[in-house]
């Protein structure tokens, strides 16, 4: 099996890398894992994942100063239907805008907007910084065997900007940091966590081995 | 709910761990990646490398050490010392680092912190303040800025030297205490609250923990979201998971994953 991490040029990639080479170990899985900027390897893998770290308009323009990326994602992932993981910016590259200094343009896969966080207590910091507990509002066969909730396993965040999805049904999971975040975002083969799975110890390691074994339908 | 964080820091010359780490059942207690490993499973909620490497060509040894730990620890990781240009963070990044922090060379020239911020993203930038109180007892408390680990003034104000390098780009602050780095007396408390109370993001409060309830002062009275130690677990005299439980025990939300 081959799973293409996308890189344009932003987030550390190496972490991602070494976590789905762990994740697919630990499920006895024979995963080629490549860190690629090349459509074809794309348009080749059988999962596509899309990193990203910092704002959102710098990510979009590294993301289409890529040749024929974004036509190569659209074949794979939205006419072919491989499964797809969005991590951060890289999920929330999926909106249809990030509302970071400005409105910049995202892919539109899942209809809603990027927007700052506000959380109502005051003395929350800006970035949401560290170990969050997830509840899940959407049933999601990624979550299978994963304890979530308050006393759930922790994942970890770093953002000061979440999406709001149009369709509260594509949000699959939130976290509450004085105010309810968006966690993780899907539809069909397409899924998106705004915390790092590949920094989140047992719980990302367990959320990549699932996606791994995921069949979307 | 957010929850506070634990950051053991591992001090690193030419790819070992000096300070000494004293781990049962350690393969080699000076290998970084192992110690890092070691933390890894007991529950830690990041780790720190500071690169103290003496020369310029052992640089190269922290790369090493950091893709190695990449490959075994899935958990967040900071790495300083020596950050000096953007390519420096680039290649800590592309070594699996995912934070760097940056001292002396944002002291020197402040707008470094704004090119590391606009180029990798706020989120990836600490800046370390290294400050030590001034002010005598009788005066209102005044705290300035030093580098080379303390011993050079720089008449810059510590909390003024906060502010502006949160409002050039920095996603968050190690505040480091140089009165109380090694002291095992505890936090300055004062200063932590002060720059905690004043600055939008996240506080790490460093220097002078050398017991537990330490920790839980440093969050419970000095606001800071993380706390991070080095020799009271090296030592082993805690383990991490003793130190978090204590800091429940206190009131304080933790994360408790590693011991599920």
């Amino acid at each position: 099996m081959s799973i293409a991490i996308i890189d344009y040029g932003s987030g550390n990639l190496c972490s991602a890398a070494k976590a789905f080479e762990r994740a697919a170990d630990m499920i006895g899985l024979n995963a080629d894992v490549k860190v690629t900027s090349d459509p074809d390897d794309v348009i080749k893998a059988h999962h596509v994942v899309l990193p990203g770290v910092g704002a959102f308009a710098d990510c979009r323009s590294g993301l289409a100063a890529v040749d024929g990326m974004t036509e190569a994602l659209s074949e794979t992932v939205l006419k072919q239907g491989k499964p797809f993981f969005g991590i951060c910016v890289g999920m929330q590259l999926l909106a249809s805008h990030g509302l970071e200094h400005g409105s910049t343009d995202g892919l539109d896969w899942i209809s809603g907007d990027v927007v700052a966080m506000e959380p109502q207590d005051s003395s929350l910091k800006i970035p949401h910084m560290g170990w969050n507990t997830i509840t899940q509002t959407n049933e999601h066969p990624v979550w299978e065997g994963i304890p979530t909730g308050a006393d759930g396993l922790h994942a970890y965040f770093v953002h000061s900007f979440h999406f709001l999805p149009q369709d509260p049904s594509q949000i699959l999971a939130t976290c509450d940091y004085g105010q309810t975040v968006t966690a993780m975002v899907g539809r069909d083969n397409i899924i998106g966590t705004q915390f790092h799975p590949e920094k989140s110890q047992k719980l990302g390691l367990a959320l990549i081995s699932n996606f791994l074994k995921w069949i979307p339908s | 709910m957010l929850k506070a964080r634990v950051i053991p820091c591992l001090d690193v010359k030419d790819g070992r761990v000096v300070k000494g780490v004293n781990f049962v059942d350690l393969k080699d207690a000076g290998d970084p990646v192992e110690c890092a490993k070691a933390y890894d499973a007991a529950g830690a909620d990041e780790l720190c490398f500071l690169d103290i490497t003496a020369s310029h060509e052992n640089r190269d040894t922290i790369f090493d050490v950091v893709r190695r730990t990449a490959e075994e620890c899935f958990m967040p990781v900071t790495v300083g010392g020596g950050v000096r240009t953007t390519d420096n963070i680039r290649d800590l990044l592309k070594a699996g680092a995912d934070k760097v922090s940056i001292n002396t060379a944002a002291v020197t020239r402040r707008e470094f912190i704004r090119e590391a911020a606009e180029k990798f993203g706020s989120q990836c930038i600490v800046a370390s303040v290294d400050a030590k109180r001034v002010s005598s007892e009788d005066e209102a408390p005044k705290w300035e800025i030093f580098t080379h680990g303390g011993r050079t003034p720089t008449g810059i104000d510590a909390i003024e030297y906060a502010q502006e390098v949160v409002d050039l780009g920095a996603g968050e602050i190690l505040l480091t205490s140089m009165d109380r780095d090694g002291t095992k007396i505890g936090f300055d408390i004062d200063l932590t609250r002060k720059i905690a109370d004043m600055i939008s993001v996240p506080v790490i409060a460093s220097g002078g923990v050398g017991t537990l309830d330490h920790l839980v002062e440093g969050v419970r009275d000095g606001h800071a979201t993380a706390v991070l130690a080095a020799s009271i677990f090296h030592f082993g005299e805690f383990s991490i998971g003793e130190a978090k439980q204590h800091m429940v025990d206190a009131g304080i939300p933790m994360r408790m994953d590693a011991t599920r």
